[in-house]
């Protein structure tokens, strides 16, 4: 026998199937089937975990996704270590090692539990009040030792080796939730035809018919009807059954997350299969079927372990044939925790007595407990659960007070009734209605579609509730465009009702007392914690929560809130509804990172995106640097380089002879049509309509405020077709910024854009001798200064295939840039290496890029600009058409602010001392001797050392910065004070000979 | 002059292929690409040139001789030529509004064929690849994990997977980890 106390001839597993696992340690034998709860529960176990705050000793409570309490790290080994596991939700498995949390050194001697004899220090607030003062205790003292008190498991510390999935998946009806309802719902909607999926987060289909033993349907069993309907079920085509899948969270149009935990419960799960499944699905309809959730009373005391959900008592017993207890009480204020009495009654269980709030208990259940001999007490209550580390008595009370009786228990069930689960109907933004009549709150009003069925919608028949659920099924399906089925038709026998029971606390834990009846166990929050709220102030339900925490744990209230409400209406002398309840958010229950990331790691977090040349560059040496998702070669150290020495080699080498470099990521955008002109006129601060075919023109691109945007350099290749390119980081948002105005501005225009940003790699050729090299591999272009004169472009062929050769430069000297189909740009990148080797020209990379047009004053979009630079600012004002009437930006230039003095405007700085290289970002200010904070005129934007200049340079934006020109500044640094003196931009070859050159 | 010699064709991923459970993907040949963009009444006049019906009904692609005409938006067609031909070159002579634009190499192609095809490319596509939603020939530019896409299914367990030339490393790999988990 797989624990002392697994009943024989009870339940549904395999006594000889066991599986053996340990708890903090200790070796014990469970069942195939079972979880971690109902296996510890077997061997005799209820302490379980200790609680968040008061360290106080907690047993297991439910036998589903709603519980509070037992709360365990389960671990395959070092890596894969699950912190804050349900019990009752973790299936057994041969080898696992569940571990208790939040206790130190051990699990029943618990060093924390000081904190429950101080508990009236910790009262609701308690942080909020406390911990003020002093201000810096709090970072260094207060926070990391309250961490490190309270709290849950602790998080993995190594990698994850597991891998998760993920999958889209469309459907006509989206079932969520496997019970009797659901169940139903999914055969009605499936035998349409219509694609249908249904999950619940159990093991298997069953929902509630796992305990309601009095559940006849089509004359079998509940359980055995549920299994023979999923094996139907999943023998369609049209039907994906998923169970221990989550339904966690419900979004815009019927889109819903669902979890899937593939692995979890498998002991050799093998390398292939992902640890769990991402599943998003998109219904045309969803049928709610997400039944409800029983609540405990709340009496003194009510956390001691062995106090449990009467549905929960009846499931261990009835579906994996484990007793809770050997002399069971039961306290409810309903009748359902009736059934659980007589079910382990009969099962040979002592049960020492019921004890019923509600004065004239009557009806069948009654009776036969009556009957079966079982003592029932009427119109009492329970006062107080007693024992530490498991409840030892109940202290039983009439309702009205008087003498008090101790009866001996070593289990007590509750049921304080059952609260639909409108989780997900609130999620899909559901507006939920107060029923007085059974006090609890069900799905009023509907935002999508979708529907509730059975127990979550407040039926309370199991036959109501599946006639309800085979229409919603049907009409869902119907709705979703099936034609009608031949009708499903499911006979109940026998059922149980769940209606009636009581909310907030009961007697002995009403107002004028100060016992710890817990309403949140996660979050140690109390009847009196909610009372204190009120008396605090607080009014709104919203900020009871917030104050108390109450339903703010990961069960995120499934058993707690609807008592915390009713107590704090109470408190306020107002009717619930008024008081309001708080939202249900997404998820339902914990979701993992992993689910949620699920492909996105390692190669696959984001796109690596590399050139055609990339793998020439690597074989190369290049050191790459990110730029966006591109990986750009940043410099090409040879053998004892480090970065500097490499970068000035290449700055002088192209300056000297030519160097390559690798453009193929700048965006480029074909814009094509009659209107071509009209519309780079409009979205470009020059003229274009003159341009001439043949002809490029560095262009600016404002946002309408008036700041630039981006830059690039435009070839007209014909009358109505432009090459447009853009910044590296700029290219898609510049394509959507066109696509935007074209399509919401200036829609009349016939002019059409296309990206072509991967058609071509680009091989930059730059240097005196950059035509010398490129010309012996051209055919059809005549590359003479006369034909071909700097900012032009010609279509040709390079190396027998197509190319547009820019001539163009962003270093100073006569420069080329290669256009040529991406596929070959490798083949051609070598040709020109191999030319260029002849004149002594390097591979260069973007740092050296980057000094080179700094020596020249050319900007780069986004490093000497921010988004608040203008034209002007960067002293670009000669490409500003000033002839345009119109221009995207163009009214923003004549913004007041825009034009006034004193705007900080691009210059260049020179230190005194030549070798100092200032930092970019560093500020500028004119009296280093002020006092701080000093005023700062402005920031150093770029800044190099310059091979070719012999010195530093740098760019920066200062106030007035034009009118400044030989001016002394003053950059200070931690250490130091950097005399600078202001000048112009262009630092070489003023005159730009060169560009002939 | 001496001769130049002809730049060879370095295409992304040549060649590469690799099977899963039920699903295989291949990364295809290089094959001509044209972004086509049209007003509605030039498009019977491309269609002639082109030799291929442009289709007008969304998620819809037509194909002869080799070559396929995607939908991809209103007023623009992917044109994938895989018989050699040139469709830039055939759209020249054609007079009313459009734009073509050569995007031969900013495509790479991926086919995913196999029973487990639709599952693979759902882990990571919202699209709805079920045969009644998405039948032989349909077309959508779509997405794939965080990229862009389009996809045409060429056949009830085929589908042609394009991105962009820089994507393909991305769109390869996550394919690949698909294909894990797809039976």
């Amino acid at each position: 026998m797989a624990g002392s106390y697994r009943i024989s001839g009870q339940g549904r597993l395999t006594p000889a199937k066991t599986a053996r696992f340990t708890f903090d340690g200790k070796a014990m034998t469970g069942l195939a089937g079972d979880t971690v709860a109902s296996a510890l529960l077997a061997n005799g176990v209820h302490l379980v975990g200790r609680s968040f705050k008061y360290h106080r000793p907690r047993g297991i409570l439910s036998a589903g996704a709603e519980e509070p309490n037992a709360l365990v790290t389960v671990s395959r080994d070092a890596a894969r270590k699950t912190p804050n596991v349900r019990a009752t939700v973790q299936e057994l498995y041969d080898g696992l090692d569940v571990a208790s949390q939040n206790r130190w050194p051990s699990l029943s001697f618990d060093v924390g539990a000081v904190n429950d004899l101080a508990s009236p220090f910790f009262s609701a607030g308690f942080y909020y009040k406390t911990f003020m003062w002093p201000k810096a205790a709090w970072k260094n003292f207060y926070e990391p030792n309250i961490r490190s008190a309270a709290g849950l498991g602790i998080a993995p510390d190594q990698p994850d080796p597991d891998h998760y999935s993920s999958r889209y998946a469309h459907c006509e009806v989206l079932v969520l939730g496997g019970g009797a309802s659901g169940l139903a719902a999914a055969l009605a909607a499936a035998e349409t035809g219509v694609r249908v999926i249904i999950c619940d987060e159990q093991a298997e289909f069953g929902g509630a018919l796992r305990f309601e033993k009095g559940a006849i349907i089509d004359g079998q069993d509940g359980w055995a009807w549920a299994q023979g309907v999923a094996a139907k079920l999943t023998a369609m085509d049209n039907v994906t059954l998923l169970s221990r899948t989550t339904a966690f969270g419900y979004y815009a149009q019927n889109f819903v997350g669902l979890t899937e935990r593939v692995t979890d419960h498998l002991a050799s799960p093998g390398r292939e299969a992902p640890r769990e499944r991402l599943w998003q699905v998109r219904a045309k309809r969803v049928v709610i079927a997400t039944g409800a959730i029983e609540r405990h009373m709340v009496f003194a005391n009510n956390d001691r372990p062995g106090v449990m959900l009467a549905s929960a008592a009846r499931t261990y017993l009835n579906h994996y044939g484990v007793t809770v207890g050997r002399n069971v009480g039961v306290y409810t204020a309903n009748d359902s925790a009736y059934a659980a009495a007589i079910d382990l009654k009969k099962a040979g269980i002592g049960i020492a007595a019921i004890v019923d709030l509600r004065d004239n208990p009557s009806g069948p259940l009654v009776d036969e407990a009556r009957s079966l001999g079982i003592e029932v007490n009427h119109g009492r209550a329970v006062t107080s659960a007693n024992g530490s580390q498991r409840i030892k008595s109940m202290t039983v009370q009439a309702k009205a007070g008087g003498a008090e009786r101790t009866i001996a228990v070593d289990a007590l069930l509750v049921s304080a009734g059952w609260t639909p689960s409108v989780h997900m109907f609130s999620q899909s933004r559901g507006k939920v209605a107060f029923d007085d009549a059974t006090k609890r709150f069900l799905p009023g009003t509907y935002a999508q579609d979708c529907v509730s069925v059975g127990a979550c919608s407040g039926s309370d028949s199991l036959e109501d509730s599946i006639s309800q659920a085979l229409e919603a099924g049907a009409n869902a399906a119907r709705d979703a465009g099936a034609k009608p089925g031949k009708g499903v038709s499911i006979t109940v026998e026998g059922s149980e009702g769940w209606n009636g029971g009581m909310l907030g606390s009961g007697p002995g834990a009403g107002a004028d007392t100060t016992v710890k009846a817990f309403i949140d166990f996660q979050n140690d929050v109390t009847a009196k914690d909610i009372r204190q709220a009120v008396r605090e102030g607080m009014r709104s339900i919203e900020h009871v929560k917030r104050f108390t925490t109450n339903g703010m744990a990961t069960d995120q209230g499934k058993t707690s809130n609807m008592h915390g409400l009713a107590i704090a209406a109470e408190a306020l002398n107002k009717e619930i509804p008024e008081v309001g309840l708080t939202t249900f958010r997404a998820p339902y229950t914990p979701v993992t990172f992993g689910a949620i990331v699920n492909h996105s790691r390692h190669a696959l977090f984001d796109p690596t995106r590399k050139t055609p040349t990339h793998a020439w560059a690597e074989g190369h040496g290049a050191v790459f640097e990110d730029v966006g998702q591109w990986k750009r070669a940043w410099y090409f150290p040879r053998a004892g380089e480090d970065m500097h020495a490499a970068v000035n080699r290449e700055c002088v080498a192209v300056r000297k002879t030519a160097g390559l470099f690798d453009a193929s990521t700048l965006g480029k955008i074909e814009v094509v049509g009659p209107d071509a002109a009209k519309f780079m006129e409009l979205l470009y601060t020059n003229p274009w309509e003159k341009l001439e075919v043949g002809r490029c023109r560095y262009g600016i691109m404002l946002r309408e405020d008036g700041f630039i945007y981006d830059d690039g350099v435009v070839g007209r290749l014909a009358q109505d077709r432009f090459h447009v390119t853009t910044t590296t980081g700029g290219a898609a948002r510049v394509m959507n910024h066109m696509e935007d105005y074209l399509q919401t501005e200036f829609p009349e225009l016939n002019v059409w854009l296309t990206s072509v940003s991967e058609q071509w790699a680009v091989i930059a050729v730059q240097g005196p001798n950059s035509r010398d090299i490129i010309e012996p591999l051209i055919e059809g272009i005549d590359m003479s200064d006369e034909a071909m004169p700097h900012m032009s472009v010609r279509e040709g062929k390079i190396c027998g295939v197509p190319t547009r050769l820019f001539r163009m430069s962003f270093t100073g000297d006569r420069g080329f840039e290669v256009n040529v189909p991406a596929d070959y740009g490798r083949a051609v990148w070598e040709a020109l290496w191999a030319e260029g080797q002849k004149h002594g020209a390097c591979a260069y990379g973007t740092e050296a890029m980057h000094v080179l047009r700094a020596e020249k004053g050319y900007i780069i979009v986004g490093q000497d600009t921010d988004g608040t630079v203008t034209p002007n600012d960067a002293g670009l004002d000669w490409a500003v058409g000033k002839k345009k009437t119109d221009f995207v930006g163009i009214r923003g230039l004549t913004r007041p602010d825009l034009v006034a003095k004193g705007r900080r405007q691009l210059v260049g700085l020179k230190t005194r001392d030549p070798h100092v290289v200032l930092e970019e970002g560093a500020q500028i200010v004119e009296n280093p001797k002020q006092a701080i904070p000093m005023k700062m005129i402005g920031h150093v934007t770029s800044s190099y050392w310059s091979e070719n200049c012999g010195r530093s340079i740098a760019m920066a934006l200062v106030a007035g910065g034009r009118d400044r020109i030989g001016e002394t500044l003053y950059v200070p640094m931690p250490d130091k004070v950097i005399e600078v003196e202001v000048t112009g931009t262009v630092f070489f070859d003023e005159k730009g000979e060169r560009l002939n050159g | 002059m001496a001769k130049i010699a002809t730049a060879a064709r370095n295409p992304a991923h040549a060649g590469k292929n690799v099977g899963g459970e039920g699903v295989a993907l291949k990364v295809l040949e290089p094959a001509s690409r044209m972004s086509l963009r049209a007003r509605p009444d030039t498009i019977a006049a491309l269609s002639k040139a082109l030799g291929v019906t442009l289709p007008q009904k969304p998620k819809s692609s037509a194909a002869k001789a080799g070559r396929t005409a995607l939908w991809l938006g209103p007023d623009e067609w992917l044109v994938i030529d895989e018989a050699g031909g040139d469709p830039v070159a055939d759209c020249a002579g054609v007079k009313g509004l459009h734009s073509a634009v050569d995007v031969s190499h900013r495509n790479v192609a991926i086919a995913v064929t196999g029973p487990n095809a639709a599952a693979t490319i759902s882990s990571g596509c919202p699209q709805d690849l079920s045969l009644a939603a998405f039948p032989v020939g349909a077309a959508s530019r779509t997405i794939l994990g965080k990229v862009e896409i389009v996809v045409l299914r060429t056949g009830e367990d085929t589908f042609r997977v394009e991105c962009w030339r820089s994507f393909s490393d991305y769109v390869w790999g996550f394919l690949s980890e698909a294909a894990r988990d797809a039976g």
